[in-house]
C-alpha cells in the first residue's frame, strides 16, 4: 500500500477503491475548469475520475451508478477509448461518494429542439429544477444526462492518462520526441517499435505534472466507442454473482424488516410488540416512531415477527379516497396557473369554417417496483457508520443519514453496488436513512433491512396522478390552435424540501416537460401548468413530467388529426418539419420502418407518438392485434436521434426498456388510494409486461443531431400515447384515462 | 431440530423453524445471494431454482417440504466454467440490471431440459411467471433459442 499513498500525493484518496498494488493517478490536476459546453459555474472546482493501472490491467472509476442501464460500460469506453486498451482489459468501478463526480448535464438541462446555438447552453433556465442537484449533492445518476456529462470529462480522462504514459516512457528510454511515440492495445510503443506494457510504465506517469491540453480522436479513429461493445456486468449478472445491496454479507450480520405507515407520512400511535419479541429468531423490535422495524437472525423471521406486531397508525395528511384526490387535482386546474410554459401567437383567434376540439385526460399515481426492492445494510459503531445502499445520490444519502444517527458526513461512508433497477426510485434515500437507524439501535452489528414487495408499493414516491384539460383549432387540414392546462403535484417542489428542507417558489418548468417545447408549428399555442398541494409523496419515475405530458400532448395531437381528417403521422411530421428536421426525420423513418400506409385491415389497430424529451427527439410506432383472448400488442418500431451514438447495441436496449416501462404502466399501473393508504400490494395488483405480451420490437438510431441526446428516458413517454392512438384505430374509442386495461380488454400474461 | 439439505452437491445443516422458505434458507443462512427475493408471492420469478431438477419459487417452498437435491444459479454454472445458457446470455448481452436473471436462467434450463426445441408460443408459456422490470424479453427469447440449439448440437 506504500506506493499507492507515495503516488495519490497530488491525486485523490480513493479510499476502499484502491487496488493493492496498484498505481492510481488522477488525470488532471486536482483544478481545471474544463471547456464548454458542460463548464460549471464560475468558479466552481470542476475534478475528475481515475484511471488505475496494475499488473492485471486498467481500472475505469465510473462516477455513476449502474442500475441497468449500461452507463458504466459507456463511461469506461469513453475512456478506453482513448486510453488505447483493450476493452477486455478493462475493470470498471463505482466511484465514493464525492463532490469531484458532480452531474454537470444534470444541472445545465437537456438540449431543445430550438437550442439555435447547438444544445446544452441554449437551455439555461432560471427553474425550481436547476436547484435540485445541487440540493442532491451533484453526483446523481438521473435526467438521462450521465453519457453526456461524462463524454467530455471521460474521453479527456482517458487521453490524460495515455499522454502521461507516453511521457513515462520517453522519460525513463530517453530516446526521440514524443511526437514519434504511439500507443496501443495496453502498451507504449518506441519509434523503433519496442512495447512498453502500461503497468510498467504507470508508477512514473503518476509523477509527471499532467500536459496542460491533450488532443482528442477523430470520430472516425473511434475503435470502441460507437461500437457495439460487450459489457463489464454481464458475466457477473448471467452466473449469480454480481452483488446487489441486497446481497451484502458481512460476520455477524443480523436482518431486519419494516413496517412504516401505509398511512404516508402519518405517525405511529402505539405498539404491541409482546407476541412478536418471543418468536423465533427475533432479536430486537425497534421504534421509528412512524413505524417500526424487527431485528431477526433470518429475514423471513423478521417478516412473520413484524406481522404479529399490533400497531395503531395515526391518519395522513391528505384526502382519504381517490375520487377526493383526484378532484383535487382537477380543481387546480381552476387556480391560477404556476407557469405558462409557451404561449405563441394569439389565443383569442377564431377562423371561419374551422373545426374545434376539446378533451380532458387523466393519469394516476404510478409505482417504480424495481425488482430489487429497497433494502440497505448498515454498520454503526457509535463513532462511524457505514451503508451499502444501491442508490443515485450517495452524497445526499450520506448527509441524511449521518444527520439521522448525529454524526458528522464524514464520519459516513456510503457504498454503492449495483442496484435491481433503479428508474428514479433509488434517488430517494429513506432506505438507506431507515437502514442506518435501525443500525443505530444495536451498535456494531451489521444489519440488512429489506422491505418486502409490500411495503416497497406501498411506501413509495409516486409518478404523481395528473389531470390536463386541452383545446384546438383545426383549419384547412392543419392545426391552428393548441391550448393546454396541466395539473399534478409538483416534484421539484417536494423533491426540494426533502433533500434541502427548503421550500421552493417560483414556476416549475419541469412540471410542463414534453409538452411545452414541443417543436410542432402551430400559430396559436399555449402551455401552462398548474401544482396540486397535496402531501402524497411523490418522485421522479422515469421520465419524470414527460411520462404524463408525452401521453397528453400525443394523444390529443392524435385527436387534431382526426378532426382534420389526416393521417396521423403525416400530420405530424408537416407540423413539425417547419421547425425541426431531425424530429421531422425520425418519423420519416419509423414510417419507412413500420411500412406505414395510414390504413389497417379490419382487426389491427396502428398508432403513433412522437416527442422529444432529454435531448431527444423519439417516434414510436405501435401495433395492435385483436385476437379470440383480447387485445395483443403486437409490434412496435423505434427510431430516435441521439446525436452520436456511443454504444448502438445499449441504446435499442434502453430505447426497448424505456417502452416496455411505459406500455406497463399505460397498460396495468395504477396506485389508487382508499382509507388514506395506497390500495396495491403485490405484483398481482400492480403489474407489468411480461414475456407473452410484450411487442416485438424494432429501434432504429440515427445520428442527424449536433449535440448528444439522453437514451434511458426518451424511450417512455411516446410509448403510452403510441398504444392510446393504436387502440383508437382498432375500436374508435379514445383512451383518455390510464390505466387502458381498465377500458381495454388486454390478453392476459 | 436440524435438517440436511443438498445445495450444488454440498451438504448442509440446518437449524431453522420447518416453515422457513428455501429462498431464505439459501440467501440468509447459506450464503447464496444468487437467488433473488423479488415479491414472496410466487408472482415474479426472481427466486427460481430447481428441486429434483425441477423449477420451483423457492419463496414458496417450506424447508420441510425440500425433498431432494437444490440447484441455484451458482450450481448451474460459474463465471470460469459457464453453462450453455449461460453463455447464451453473456452472448446476447441479455441482462440490464440483472437482478431478475438468476430467475430467468434457472426457469429457462427446466423450458430446455423438457422441451429441448421451444416455440415462440412454448417460450411464452414457459417464461410469463419471470418478470423483468428493464425489459429484456427479447433477449431471453434469443438466448433461450440459441442455447436451444447449441444444446441440439448447434
Amino acid at each position: 500500500m506504500g506506493r499507492i499513498k507515495k503516488y495519490t500525493r497530488r491525486a485523490f484518496v480513493i479510499g476502499s477503491a484502491a487496488v493493492a498494488g496498484g498505481v492510481a493517478f488522477g488525470v488532471y490536476q486536482a483544478k481545471r475548469s474544463l471547456p464548454n459546453p458542460l463548464s460549471a459555474s464560475a468558479g466552481e472546482t470542476v475534478l475528475n475520475p481515475y484511471v488505475i493501472i496494475d499488473q492485471n490491467g486498467v481500472t475505469i472509476i465510473a462516477p455513476r451508478a449502474e442500475m441497468g442501464q449500461g452507463i458504466h460500460s459507456a463511461l469506461a469506453a469513453m475512456v478506453a477509448e482513448e486510453l488505447d486498451v483493450d476493452w477486455r482489459d478493462v475493470t470498471v468501478l463505482h466511484g465514493p461518494p464525492a463532490q469531484i463526480y458532480y452531474n454537470g448535464a444534470l444541472m445545465q438541462g437537456h438540449a431543445r429542439y430550438d437550442d439555435r446555438e447547438g444544445g446544452f447552453l441554449g437551455n439555461l433556465q432560471a427553474s425550481a429544477m436547476d436547484v435540485l442537484p445541487k440540493t442532491l449533492g451533484l453526483q446523481v445518476t438521473g435526467g438521462s444526462t450521465s453519457s453526456i456529462d461524462g463524454f467530455e470529462k471521460m474521453r479527456m480522462a482517458g487521453a490524460m492518462a495515455r499522454e502521461m504514459l507516453k511521457m513515462a516512457a520517453v522519460k525513463q528510454g530517453g530516446g526521440p520526441d514524443i511526437g514519434q511515440w504511439r500507443t496501443e492495445n495496453g502498451f507504449v510503443i518506441s519509434p523503433d517499435e519496442t512495447k512498453i506494457v502500461y503497468a510498467d510504465l504507470a508508477e512514473i506517469a503518476a509523477t509527471l505534472t499532467p500536459p496542460k491540453s491533450v488532443p482528442l480522436k477523430a470520430e472516425k479513429d473511434w475503435k470502441i466507442l460507437s461500437h457495439d461493445m460487450p459489457r463489464p456486468d454481464m458475466l457477473a449478472k448471467s452466473t449469480g454473482t454480481a452483488q446487489y445491496g441486497a446481497d451484502k454479507r458481512l460476520k455477524g450480520m443480523k436482518f431486519a424488516t419494516v413496517r412504516m405507515n401505509p398511512h404516508l407520512g402519518g405517525v405511529m400511535l402505539s405498539m404491541n410488540s409482546d407476541v412478536a419479541q418471543k418468536m423465533a429468531g427475533v432479536e430486537r423490535i425497534v421504534d421509528l416512531e412512524t413505524g417500526f422495524a424487527v431485528i431477526a437472525s433470518n429475514t423471513w423471521l423478521a417478516m412473520q415477527a413484524a406481522d404479529a406486531v399490533e400497531v395503531v397508525w395515526g391518519k395522513a395528511d391528505f384526502p382519504s379516497t381517490n375520487a377526493a384526490i383526484n378532484r383535487k387535482i382537477e380543481d387546480s386546474l381552476e387556480n391560477p396557473a404556476n407557469s405558462t410554459g409557451r404561449e405563441d401567437g394569439d389565443l383569442s383567434k377564431r377562423y371561419d369554417g374551422a373545426i374545434s376540439v376539446a378533451a380532458d385526460y387523466h393519469v394516476p399515481f404510478l409505482a417504480h417496483t424495481t425488482m430489487e426492492p429497497m433494502n440497505a445494510t448498515a454498520l454503526f459503531t457509535g463513532e462511524t457508520l457505514e451503508i451499502w445502499c444501491g442508490n443515485q445520490a450517495p452524497l445526499a444519502l450520506r448527509d441524511a443519514a449521518a444527520n439521522a444517527v448525529g454524526l458528522d458526513g464524514e464520519k459516513v461512508h456510503v457504498h454503492v453496488p449495483f442496484m435491481g433497477g433503479g428508474f428514479g426510485r433509488r434517488v430517494e434515500a429513506d432506505a438507506g436513512v431507515l437502514a442506518a437507524r435501525i443500525a443505530k439501535a444495536m451498535p456494531n452489528t451489521p444489519i440488512k433491512t429489506m422491505w418486502r414487495r409490500e411495503e416497497d408499493i406501498q411506501h413509495d414516491f409516486y409518478r404523481p396522478a395528473a389531470a390536463a384539460q386541452f383545446h384546438g383549432i383545426v383549419h384547412d387540414g392543419k392545426a391552428v390552435l393548441l391550448d393546454a392546462k396541466i395539473a399534478a403535484p409538483s416534484v421539484t417542489r417536494q423533491s426540494v424540501k426533502r433533500f434541502s428542507g427548503f421550500e421552493t417558489g417560483g414556476a416549475d418548468s419541469a412540471h410542463l416537460e414534453a409538452a411545452a417545447e414541443q417543436p410542432y408549428a402551430i400559430e396559436n399555442y399555449r402551455i401552462r401548468g398548474y401544482l396540486t398541494d397535496l402531501n402524497i409523496p411523490v418522485g421522479y419515475w422515469r421520465s419524470v413530467a414527460s411520462s404524463f405530458n408525452g401521453f397528453f400532448h400525443e394523444s390529443f395531437i392524435d385527436e387534431m388529426a382526426h378532426a382534420a381528417g389526416a393521417d396521423p403521422l403525416a400530420f405530424r411530421r408537416d407540423l413539425i418539419a417547419p421547425n425541426s428536421q431531425s424530429a421531422a426525420t425520425v418519423l420519416d423513418v419509423v414510417q419507412e420502418m413500420s411500412n406505414w400506409t395510414g390504413t389497417t385491415p379490419k382487426g389491427i389497430g396502428r398508432g403513433v407518438a412522437f416527442t422529444w424529451s432529454f435531448g431527444t427527439p423519439v417516434a414510436q410506432v405501435i401495433e395492435v392485434q385483436q385476437t379470440d383472448d383480447g387485445i395483443k400488442i403486437t409490434k412496435a418500431w423505434i427510431a430516435c436521434d441521439v446525436g452520436t451514438a456511443l454504444d448502438p447495441r445499449n441504446i435499442r436496449a434502453q430505447m426497448e426498456s424505456g417502452l416496455i416501462y411505459g406500455l406497463s404502466a399505460a397498460v396495468h399501473g395504477e396506485i389508487s388510494f382508499e382509507n388514506g393508504r395506497v390500495e396495491q400490494r403485490n405484483f398481482p395488483d400492480y403489474d407489468a409486461l411480461r414475456m407473452g405480451t410484450v411487442p416485438q420490437t424494432e429501434v432504429r438510431i440515427l445520428e442527424n443531431n449536433t449535440h448528444l441526446g439522453g437514451v434511458g428516458e426518451p424511450g417512455t413517454p411516446p410509448s403510452m400515447p403510441a398504444l392510446a392512438n393504436a387502440l383508437f384505430d382498432l375500436t374508435g374509442t379514445r383512451a383518455r384515462t390510464l390505466p387502458l386495461a381498465k377500458s381495454f380488454d388486454f390478453i392476459s400474461a | 431440530m436440524t435438517k440436511t439439505l443438498v445445495v450444488n452437491n454440498t451438504s448442509y445443516q440446518i437449524d431453522l423453524p420447518d416453515d422457513v422458505p428455501l429462498l431464505w434458507v439459501l440467501r440468509d443462512e447459506i450464503g447464496l445471494t444468487g437467488t433473488k427475493f423479488g415479491c414472496g408471492v410466487s408472482a415474479c420469478g426472481a427466486c427460481t431454482v430447481h428441486i429434483n431438477g425441477a423449477s420451483v419459487r423457492s419463496c414458496q417452498v417450506p424447508l420441510s417440504d425440500v425433498d431432494g437435491p437444490v440447484t441455484t444459479i451458482e450450481g448451474l454454472g460459474t463465471p470460469d466454467n459457464m453453462a450453455i445458457l449461460q453463455k447464451a446470455w453473456v452472448s446476447h448481452q441479455v441482462a440490464q440490471c440483472g437482478y431478475c436473471q438468476s430467475g430467468q436462467i434457472m426457469q429457462a434450463a427446466d423450458l430446455l431440459a423438457h422441451n429441448p426445441n421451444p416455440t415462440d408460443q412454448d417460450i411464452d408459456d414457459a417464461m410469463n411467471g419471470n418478470l423483468c422490470r428493464c425489459g429484456t424479453y427479447s433477449r431471453i427469447r434469443a438466448a433461450i433459442k440459441t442455447a436451444a440449439s447449441e444444446m441440439n448440437g448447434g
